[in-house]
Formats: C-alpha cells, structure tokens, sequence
C-alpha cells in the first residue's frame, strides 16, 4: 500500500510543477533573445567557468543586454566538466527555457557532446565556449556548431619553429599528460618542429600524477636541449617544482595551460626556472595592443575588487571572444532569428571579428576559427611574474596551414601518433 | 486488489506524455516526457539493481553504474555509426544484446570477486572495483578513446518510428522498466528469491540447509548486472554516446543516493528516488542561486533521509500508521 500512497504524491507534485511552468508568458514577435550560458562552476575548471560569466556579463552589461532592438536574456546553467552532464544541461537550456542560442561549453569532452546534440536540431545554434578539442570541428562537423575560438593544437602555431630556427634546439624532451588535450598542444607542437627536423622524445604521465622524479632524472640526464612541458593544473606545479628541486637547468618551453596566473601566483621554487619559459597560446598577461589593454582595463575596473583576476583568463577571453560572434551576426540580421536561424547562421559563418586580444577571427568551412596566435615569455614586470606576447602568428587555421586531407591523413592526436613525423624529401 | 493498482499506474505512465501534451507547451512536454520522465526511468532502473542486491540479498553494491557502463561501453564499441569507430559493424539488434550480454558476465565477476565480503568491506571492494574501470578507460585510448569517450550511439529506429523523439524514447524505457520490474517481483517470490533473503536474514542457517551461499551471492549479482546493463544501453542511447564521467565517482554516488532516498524497502523505490533526483538535478539551479544550487540538492536529500530513514517509500508506511493510529484512537 505504502507504494501507490507515495506513488500518488508524486504525480501530484509532477502536476504541481507542471502548473508552474505553464505560467510562463507566451513568445511575442519582438520578445527577447534567450541565450542560453553553460560553463563549469563547479568541478576542477571551476575558477575558469566563474571568469567565463564575469566577462561575458561585462560584455552583455556594455551594450545593455540589448541588440537589433531585441533585448538578450542571459540564462545561465553549469555543468561539472563532464560530457552527460553537459547534455543533461543543454537539453534543458533548449527545451525546458527554451533558448534560441547557447554559449557554451568550456571543456573538450562536453563539447563533442554538444556538437553531437546540436546535430540533432532545427533552428537552434550551439556556439561553442572554451572547449578545445580539434575534433569538435575537425572531423564530422555539426552544421548548427560555431567555434570563434582556437583549438589546442592552434595553439601551439609557431612554437616548433620558434624553438627549431630561433633557440636553435635540434632535439627536445616532451613531459605531457597522457590524456586528450595534452596529446592535442603535442601534436601541434610535433608537426612544426619535426617537419623543421627536430628530434622528439615523449614522456607521458597520467592525469593526477604528483611524482615525476624518476621522469625528471631521465630527463635530466639526456642529450635534449630544451624541455617541452604539457601538463595541466596541479600536475604541472608538481612537474616544475620538482623539476627545480632537482637542478634542472634546460629551457622550458610549455603548453597554453601552464603559462598561466594560477601557476604563477603559486608560491614555490618553481617560479625560479618557470621566469624566461616560452609558450604559445590565444592570450598573454601583456599584449602590445590597444583592443586588449582597454579589454584589461574595463575587465580590472570590473572585477578586480569581485574576485575577479589581475587579468582575465584563457575561459574569460574564449568565452568572450565566442560571444562577439554570436553579437556581431545579431546585429547583422537586426536581431531576427526567424525561419530556422537560417540567415543568422549564414550572418555567423560569414562574421569576421575581432577578439579581445585584438586578433582578427573569421571561420573555416568547417566553422572553426582562423585566427591569431601568440608566442609568450614569462618576464618579471611590476614586481610580478607575468606572460608577455613577444611573436605573433596571423591567421592559424585548424591544419596549421598545411592542406586538409594531408592534416587529416596523419589521424587523430594520440600517444601513439604525436604527430612527429619528418618532411618528405 | 493489488494487481488492479499495478495495472492502473502503469497505464496512467504508459498516458502520461499525453496527458503532460495536454498541460504543457509542446517543447516542455517533449522535455519532460524525454528528459525527466525518461532519464528518471534509465536511472531508475541502473538503482533497481542496487535496490535490488540490496533489499533482497543484503548486498550495498557501489559497481552498479560501472557494470552499466560496461554495458553502454560495449554497445558503443559494436556498433556501427559510433565515432571512432573502434570495432563497429554490428547492428544494434546484436549490439545491444552484447552489451548486456557484458553487463551480465561483469556482474558475475564483480559478485565473485566480492563473494567472501559484506558490509562496509563488500562497499570498499565494489567501489574499487568500479573506480579500476573508470580509471582504465579514462586512460586506455585503443579500445575506450580515453577521456572523449564515445560518441554518436543514436539509437535503432523501430518500425519507422526514430529512438531520438522523445515520445519513443520514453515507452520503449518504460516498457523495459516494468518488464525488469516485474521479473524482479517474479524472481524474489521464486525458489532463489528465497533462499536469497534467507542469506541476507542469516547466510549460516541457509548454507547449514545445504544450499551454496557463494553460488547464490555470484547470481544475484548477475541478474543484478543483466537489469544494469539494460539501463546502461538506454542511458548511452540516451546521452547519444558514452564518456569516462558517466561512469565516474560522481556518478556512482548519484545512483546510491537515488536508491537511499526513494528507498531500500522496494524496488520501486529506486524509480520514486531517480524521479526526485532528476527533478532536483534539473531545476535545482533555476530556483536557486546558480553557483550554489548543490547546496539545495543536498539539503533536500538531507532532509529527505533525516526525516525518513527508509526514503521516501518510508514516509507512506510513516503516514499510514499514524492515520491507522489516529483512528484506533476514535
């Protein structure tokens, strides 16, 4: 008995909700736009998911959530980094709130996720956060999938040769974690600087791994000129410290993730070796560009006494960045979404922005970015360490500006195909 | 009397879509009917194999979600269509019965691993167990693709008829759940259901009967790795693909609080349990602040378990009893 008695209740409460939900007004011509927010607030990317909203409010706050007379209605959901909570997430951004466009997500997992759901819809559009993943828009692409920003592999344009003509290094040790986005930096890294004729020797270590002195000594040990590290968060503050613990003395070139504030207000012995590290990446601390000092500028008066950072980060500018896009095609349909978002995803294919880092973005067939990317130095300025652009890339495409099918041809980034492979002779 | 009831609620399911289609706009009754009624009833029947194990055999299994990922894991594996395509091939006719073909074989040799364990250490071994596989196929990219998971499992279409709405999806789920639910009925009333029981209430006395205890432990985990892995399938279908975080601690944890709150009394306590968590899961940050909206769902849960040791399924026998004694009072 016990069963029906509580079964009962709950179809009442499914019929209670039920009437609360119809209480919602009905869609008028010219009612607001839904965008719809996913990022991570909680989970491991969580600092990056807050900076996320704060930039992307800053921006809606600046045009006063208003466009093509239509004014844009932010809803915000979060999910955890992880691929079924994404979708969890957006299913109900879509159907339940019925949003006409998310921004969104941050990581790579959930955004193959959203490009696989977004395949599955009409007159919705998916324009993509922070996520990094090559193969979002590489390979099978979504056609209602948008991606303004760069992948990881992007981001490493220029590194390889860098490290090949300019550091004048003819052979290097890669430390990376053996996983996905690690294997996505190494891959663009490889292709340069082995086409360039460097030689490569890889060390992976699972995600999560806080010894790497057996690695260290090898490493150490070995004829490499330079170390090339890949690691993300606390597994790249272990690799440093050790790293300088142990009296490593080769340069460091590293990967976008480890350039980065978070590292480098972490007290330790790490920042010792971590000041002249080279990187590549779509931000820096300092950009010598007036579009990113008064982005900076606004961003600091903003938020630096909310919790903010002393300058945004890699979330808070792809977010932004991605944003600008979805912005730039509303205004240039007046703010009409009709007929399926036909002309406005034809108005985001054909968009060319630029971002807040002052990069010119325009988008590929596959509707993925081409734009710049810069090449960093960790300097000591104003007392503090911070990443300064010293190079930058014009116009990086998906295929590092080889041809397609040839990009294609070599395969998914993976441990066994690191992209190292000579040129042809 | 009872039959009567069964067969009212489930035809008042088997209607629902249409009566939500009634009271709701189109797109929200698509949502509700699809991804709350129908991801409730995936999880819900992913718990019944943990409510199952444990009101019948005594058995908190933490390898539930694990074995239905194997399940989804395999399907995603033999099919064809899935991106990348790691073996592919196979239809989801053969597909599908292989993954809960694995999810069966998996629960076997989860049972016999953890035969000789109860309590806390039978919890600690199965958690292991289920954190082992979510760690190897995090890492191994040859036949997981490590992190990103596999992608793109959409679903058969039957008679013309797409797995993908949400009308579809949601019978064919339904379905699957009372056929599950009812064989669970079936079985506990049967010859092993009993000397299953008999274990849990004293494992000394059934074995001093002459029954192999072990043997009996082994297939309860297997039948209860066969109902995972039949979720497991729909749950992949469900989120079109499969990823190391579905079957990760988060996830785990999510199908043992599902079953602790609709509670361990009855099978159908993990379906009132999945139902509440979904709703919660779902709407917690549209009516609280979305930074903190976990806070919410814990409180719920906490309230729910403080209030009800027994779950939700408890607060009816609660209410009852004191009914039947306000009125032996009069």
């Amino acid at each position: 008995m016990s069963i029906i008695t509580t079964r009962r209740a709950a179809l009442l409460g499914t019929a209670g909700l039920a009437g609360a939900t119809l209480a919602a007004p009905a869609i008028a011509q010219r009612a607001p736009i839904r965008l719809g927010g996913l990022t991570t607030l909680e989970g491991p990317f969580a600092t990056g998911g807050q900076d996320a909203y704060r930039c992307v409010q800053m921006e809606l706050e600046r045009i006063n959530s208003t466009i093509g007379g239509r004014r844009i209605e932010f809803i915000r959901e979060s999910s955890n980094a992880q691929a079924d909570v994404a979708l969890a997430r957006a299913r109900k951004l879509i159907e339940q709130d019925n949003v006409d466009i998310i921004l969104g997500p941050l990581s790579g997992a959930e955004g193959i996720a959203l490009r696989d759901y977004s395949r599955t819809l009409t007159g919705k559009t998916i324009v993509n956060g922070s996520s990094g993943a090559a193969d979002t828009t590489l390979r099978n692409p979504s056609p209602n999938f948008f991606r303004f920003s760069t992948d990881g592999t992007q981001w490493m344009a220029g590194l390889g040769n860098h490290v090949f003509r300019q550091m004048n290094i003819r052979e290097v040790a890669v430390s990376a974690g053996d996983y996905a986005f690690p294997y996505a930096q190494v891959f663009g890294f490889n292709i340069e600087y082995c086409r360039a004729g460097g030689r490569v020797q890889h060390y992976w270590a699972p995600l999560g791994t806080t010894d790497f002195s057996a690695q260290i000594a090898q490493i150490n040990r070995s004829s490499a000129g330079a170390v090339v590290v890949v690691h993300g968060g606390t597994d790249g503050l272990a690799f440093m410290t050790q790293y300088a613990q142990s009296g490593g003395n080769k340069p460091l070139i590293a990967g976008s993730i480890m350039a980065d504030q978070t590292m480098l207000s972490a007290r330790g012995p790490h920042r010792r070796v971590m000041v002249g590290m080279i990187s590549g990446g779509p931000i820096a601390d300092v950009i010598d560009d007036p579009t990113w000092r008064e982005f900076v500028e606004r961003y600091r008066r903003r938020w630096l006494n909310e919790g903010g950072f002393q300058s945004p980060s890699i979330h808070g500018v792809n977010y932004t960045t991605n944003l600008y896009g979805i912005l730039h095609a509303l205004r240039e349909v007046d703010g009409d979404l009709g007929n399926n978002q036909e002309a406005f995803q034809r108005a985001l294919a054909a968009a060319r922005i630029t971002a807040p880092t002052g990069a010119a973005v325009r988008l590929d067939h596959n509707r993925q970015a081409i734009s710049d990317i810069f090449l960093n130095r960790i300097e000591e300025r104003d007392g503090r360490a911070q990443v300064v652009a010293f190079a930058r890339a014009e116009g990086v495409n998906q295929t590092l500006n080889t041809p397609e099918q040839q990009f294609l041809a070599l395969g998914a980034p993976s441990r066994d195909n690191p992209g190292c492979v000579p040129a042809a002779s | 009397m009872r039959r009567g009831i069964a067969i009212a609620a489930a035809l008042l399911l088997l209607a629902l879509p249409w009566l939500l289609h009634a009271v709701l706009p189109a797109n929200q009754a698509g949502f509700w009917t699809g991804n709350i009624l129908g991801r409730a009833l995936v999880f819900g029947i992913i718990a019944m194999s943990l409510t199952f194990l444990a009101t019948y055999g005594g058995f908190v299994s933490l390898a539930q979600m694990m074995i239905a990922g194997v399940a989804g894991y395999t399907l995603a594996i033999f099919v064809e269509g899935a991106v990348p395509r790691i073996v592919g091939g196979a239809g989801y006719a053969l597909a599908i019965p292989l993954g809960v073909l694995a999810a069966t074989l998996m629960g076997l040799l989860v049972g016999a691993i953890a035969v000789r364990t109860r309590d806390i250490y039978l919890l600690m071994i199965t958690l292991s167990l289920s954190m082992g596989v979510f760690r190897f196929v995090e890492t191994n990219i040859t036949w997981f693709n490590g992190y990103e998971g596999i992608r793109n499992v959409v679903g058969p279409s039957l008679w013309g008829l797409d797995f993908r709405n949400p009308w579809v999806f949601y019978h064919v789920t339904l379905g699957t759940a009372v056929l599950l639910f009812a064989g669970v009925m079936y079985l506990v009333r049967s010859p092993f259901g009993l000397v299953l029981q008999g274990i849990r209430d004293n494992p000394r006395r059934v074995a001093a009967l002459g029954y192999n205890v072990a043997l009996h432990r082994i297939a309860a985990f297997g039948v209860a790795g066969f109902i995972a892995g039949c979720g497991g399938v729909l749950a992949t279908i469900y989120n079109i693909g499969i990823s190391p975080g579905t079957i990760g601690l988060g996830a785990t944890v999510n199908v043992l609080i599902m079953a602790v709150i609709g509670g361990l009394g009855h099978p159908v306590g993990a379906f009132l349990g999945s139902f509440i968590f979904t709703v919660f899961d779902t709407f917690a940050a549209t009516v609280y602040d979305r930074d903190r909206f976990n806070t919410l769902i814990g409180i719920v849960f906490l309230v729910i378990v403080l209030a009800s040791p027994d779950g939700v399924l408890g607060v009816g026998t609660r209410l009852r009893r004191l009914l039947g004694r306000r009125a032996a009072d009069k």
